[in-house]
């Protein structure tokens, strides 16, 4: 009983979904910023991404009973300076996801909460510029039991992943590159149907999901007050299958995405706490995922905790 | 502070790539069974009533050659040269079908409705392309196997492998050809020994009737049936289990026995299923004729109806006259406050829709990609029938029943569905959002309501204990429709699975005077 043939992929929401963080220029688990130590950065973050166009497997095509698929979201994000060598971050969105025709209704919730230990134990002058490498760790974990097989309208993938990621960081004068690769271990997720048919059939309700890989580069100026930087992302699942012919996703696709974007913020002279962020990017290639344009914005504050500097402006400086 | 966050924090992600890296592997619940080792081989299952042959001896199965004769020796030594090297190969293919041959035809069969259950892609021109059985490999891929045509897909392999062992068991009675493994005791056995005779093989029977089957039903997928088949045949020698000539006596008989049911479904009204424009205003013009809001197809370009004369085809347990009988009165009018009720009710229900209710609308949704609500309950069955240990005639003969219920219930409810031609409730309400995706064909009768129904029915007398259980599970699948924003909940649902019921009754009927009980 065809639902409604569908087949959508929201993937690129579920990967901005999973990947939203990276494309924030505040201090995320993606970039080389880091906090001082017992400084703790927070803010909300509200992140917009549509798409009407999808690859189906690596055909191009949009779905007139799907129109515009949508997602929402709204995350709170975190970093905490453990020391200014070590932070810890968290992130936490809710997502709702829309699509503009057909029948199929949305869905919305909590979805996953991700931790990330980030570490720079280099950092060298070469001439006249700096050289950083750091390391990243990270968890994410689903914090309700939605459901993943639902796509393009479920809100994540519900998979427990694990992160681990280098990250290389140059900058001369005002000037910058960054340039990052990152391994996420995905582990197998439970989906409510009792079998399901990938290039074949399985007769269980597990469902295997294959590893991914990201890279990303940014490059652009970056001083006390602002950062104005270019980003290209690159998202590859290592394995999965291609969405066959007029199907509907299933969650262990093989879903990749190229994104270019910008971000743009600015400390607020008067109050060095405080940050705006803004930015967006969109989808230049693609598989098994939507076309995606993503538009986003948030504040941060910086709250000191250090007991001898409780209420002196941030330390924390563009590294 | 540092430690009290740093140290918890490694540890979790350590812990957690170590989990999911090892946490990888994922089996199916029917991958790694015991052999098939029924207590009661049914040794009186030759005087079976069959569903199509005038007797089980209608096919003439030659007297088989002497185990003492030069011929039957060099058999022995085909097994014997096979079992002295063995291959991790070999040892999986005799493992996978020594769990028996009706369930792994029955998983095939899933898998292929799974693989083919897909709408084709529009035209440029907003129209739809139709699968073309003669062209099967190009696109739209033939079959599309929707739920009606892997119900009937599903019924065809399951009678006519049912026929094919209700033969198979007469000759093997008859001729009484003793194993090879009790020929020759220095034979290795790699599946439980029987007290079958092996002449004709049981095996090769059904790898028979399925493989011809199937030729019909799924052409564009001969290479991977006749693979499975070949494997099939190899594995019952590898295992010790038959000689070649007993292979070959199966085989031939089930593929003879299959032809009656080829010619028989080339005959049975389901080529004209699709219908054509003019049958399709025709129908839509007399549900305007009634004074009623007929259906429309909901998909942008909109698609023409699915398998609207599928209600002519030819049933299996009744005759075409009982179709229109079973047919439930008219649903509540368009116009009226009922309908309206009913439409209201689905509104509120979608829009507070649960986890838990999301849960039953998935699990029970089997739509495109799946192998649809016949295969569920295929899958339900047989995962039962393997706690009962079944010979694997009586297995054959239970598969059947179900199909052919479910396969007749198709027929009852695409009736139903096209003589009333009623709009679903995304129609009647467009504010109506479903959980999962909207059949394209009218609304009453709930099509999964009436496939559980029937298949509760046949299952619950068939495993009397769990009559109880799959009554509950029927009402859930029918209830997931209404969650799901697909059907009414009294009219669609209530009614399918009275309806699928009273289908179901019939197979009981056939169940109690086949000669099995």
């Amino acid at each position: 009983m065809k639902r409604s043939t569908a087949p959508m992929v929201v993937a690129v929401m579920v990967l901005c979904a999973l990947l939203r963080p990276h494309s924030l220029s505040a201090q995320t688990d993606i970039d080389a910023l880091m906090m001082s130590k017992n400084e703790f950065c927070i803010g909300p973050m509200y992140s917009y991404s549509s798409w009407k166009n999808y690859w189906e497997g690596t055909r191009k095509r949009d779905n007139q009973n799907l129109g515009t698929v949508s997602t929402r979201m709204i995350a709170v994000m975190g970093n905490y300076g453990i020391t200014k060598k070590f932070n810890v971050l968290f992130n936490v969105p809710y997502v709702k996801t829309n699509a503009s025709a057909g029948t199929l209704e949305g869905m919305q919730g909590l979805q996953d909460l991700s931790l990330f230990l980030k570490w720079r134990p280099i950092q060298h002058m070469i001439g006249n510029g700096r050289i950083s490498v750091l390391g990243v760790a990270g968890i994410s974990f689903p914090l309700t039991n939605y459901t993943p097989d639902y796509l393009p309208l479920s809100i994540g993938l519900h998979s427990k992943t694990a992160t681990g990621r280098i990250i290389v960081d140059y900058k001369l004068g005002s000037f910058f590159v960054t340039a990052s690769a990152t391994y996420i271990l995905r582990d197998n997720i439970r989906i409510d149907r009792e079998s399901y048919y990938t290039t074949e059939m399985h007769n269980t309700h597990e469902v295997s999901m294959p590893d991914a890989a990201n890279y990303n580069f940014r490059t652009g100026f970056r001083n006390r007050r602002w950062i104005a930087e270019g980003v290209v992302n690159i998202w590859n699942t290592l394995g999965g299958f291609d969405i066959t012919r007029n199907n509907m996703p299933f969650p262990s696709n093989r879903m990749n995405a190229t994104t270019t974007g910008i971000n743009i913020k600015y400390v607020v002279p008067a109050l060095p706490q405080l940050s705006f962020v803004g930015g967006g990017n969109t989808t230049i290639a693609g598989r098994n995922m939507g076309q995606a344009n993503t538009v986003y914005g948030s504040l941060f504050y910086i709250l000191n905790f250090s007991h001898k500097s409780l209420h002196t402006a941030p330390s924390s400086k563009p590294n | 502070m540092k430690k009290i966050i740093l140290y918890p924090l490694i540890l979790l992600t350590t812990a957690a790539i170590i989990i999911i890296a090892c946490n990888k592997e994922i089996s199916g619940r029917t991958d790694n069974i015991p052999a098939l080792n029924p207590d009661n081989q049914d040794l009186d299952a030759g005087t079976w009533k069959p569903v199509l042959l005038s007797s089980p001896s209608e096919v003439p199965v030659a007297a088989p050659g002497a185990t003492t004769s030069p011929d039957y020796i060099a058999q022995i030594n085909e097994i014997k040269s096979w079992q002295a090297d063995l291959t991790g190969e070999e040892q999986r293919i005799v493992k996978y079908w020594s769990a028996g041959a009706v369930l792994r035809w029955n998983e095939i069969m899933r898998e292929l409705v799974a693989k083919h259950n897909l709408p084709p892609y529009q035209n440029e021109d907003g129209t739809y392309p139709a699968p073309n059985p003669n062209n099967p490999l190009a696109y739209p891929l033939f079959p599309f196997a929707n739920p009606p045509y892997a119900a009937r897909a599903y019924a065809y392999v399951a009678a006519a492998q049912y026929d094919a062992l209700v033969a198979t068991w007469y000759y093997k009675t008859l001729y009484n050809r003793a194993a090879p493994y009790h020929v020759d005791s220095s034979l290795k056995l790699l599946v439980p020994a029987s007290t079958l005779p092996s002449y004709p093989s049981e095996d090769a029977a059904l790898a028979g009737a399925a493989a011809e089957m199937m030729k019909l039903l799924f052409p564009g997928d001969q290479e991977f049936i006749q693979q499975k088949a070949e494997e099939q045949k190899r594995a019952r020698i590898i295992a010790g289990a038959n000689v070649r000539s007993d292979i070959e006596a199966g085989e031939a008989l089930g593929k003879a026995i299959a032809q009656k049911f080829v010619a028989r479904a080339r005959g049975d009204r389901a080529g004209a299923a699709a219908g054509n424009p003019a049958i399709w205003k025709q129908m839509e013009d007399a549900c305007i004729a009634k004074g009623e809001i007929p259906w429309k197809s909901l998909e942008t370009p909109k698609r023409p109806p699915m398998l609207p004369l599928f209600g002519k085809v030819k049933p299996f347990l009744f005759d075409s006259l009982t179709v229109i009988a079973l047919r439930p009165g008219p649903p509540p009018s368009t116009s009226g406050e009922e309908m309206k009720a009913e439409t209201q009710e689905v509104f509120t229900q979608t829009s507070g829709a649960s986890r838990e209710d999301i849960r039953i609308i998935h699990f029970w949704s089997d739509g495109a990609g799946t192998y649809t609500p016949t295969g569920h309950w295929m899958s339900i069955a047989c995962e039962d029938f393997l706690r009962k240990d079944f010979s694997e005639v009586r297995w054959a003969r239970n598969i059947a029943l179900l199909a052919m219920a479910e396969m007749d219930a198709a027929i009852v409810c695409w009736d139903t569905k096209y003589h009333y031609f009623n709009p679903r409730p995304c129609q009647m309400n467009p504010n109506i959002r479903s959980l999962t995706g909207v059949p394209n064909f009218p609304s009453y009768i709930s099509g999964h309501s009436t496939f559980s129904g029937a298949a509760a029915k046949i299952l619950g007398h068939i495993i009397p204990e769990r009559a109880a259980a799959y009554d509950a599970m029927a009402e859930e699948a029918a209830r997931s429709r209404f969650l799901g924003g697909l059907h009414y909940n009294k009219s669609d649902c209530g009614v399918g699975l009275v309806v699928g019921r009273n289908v179901g009754n019939y197979a009981i009927q056939r169940a109690k005077t086949d000669g099995a009980e």
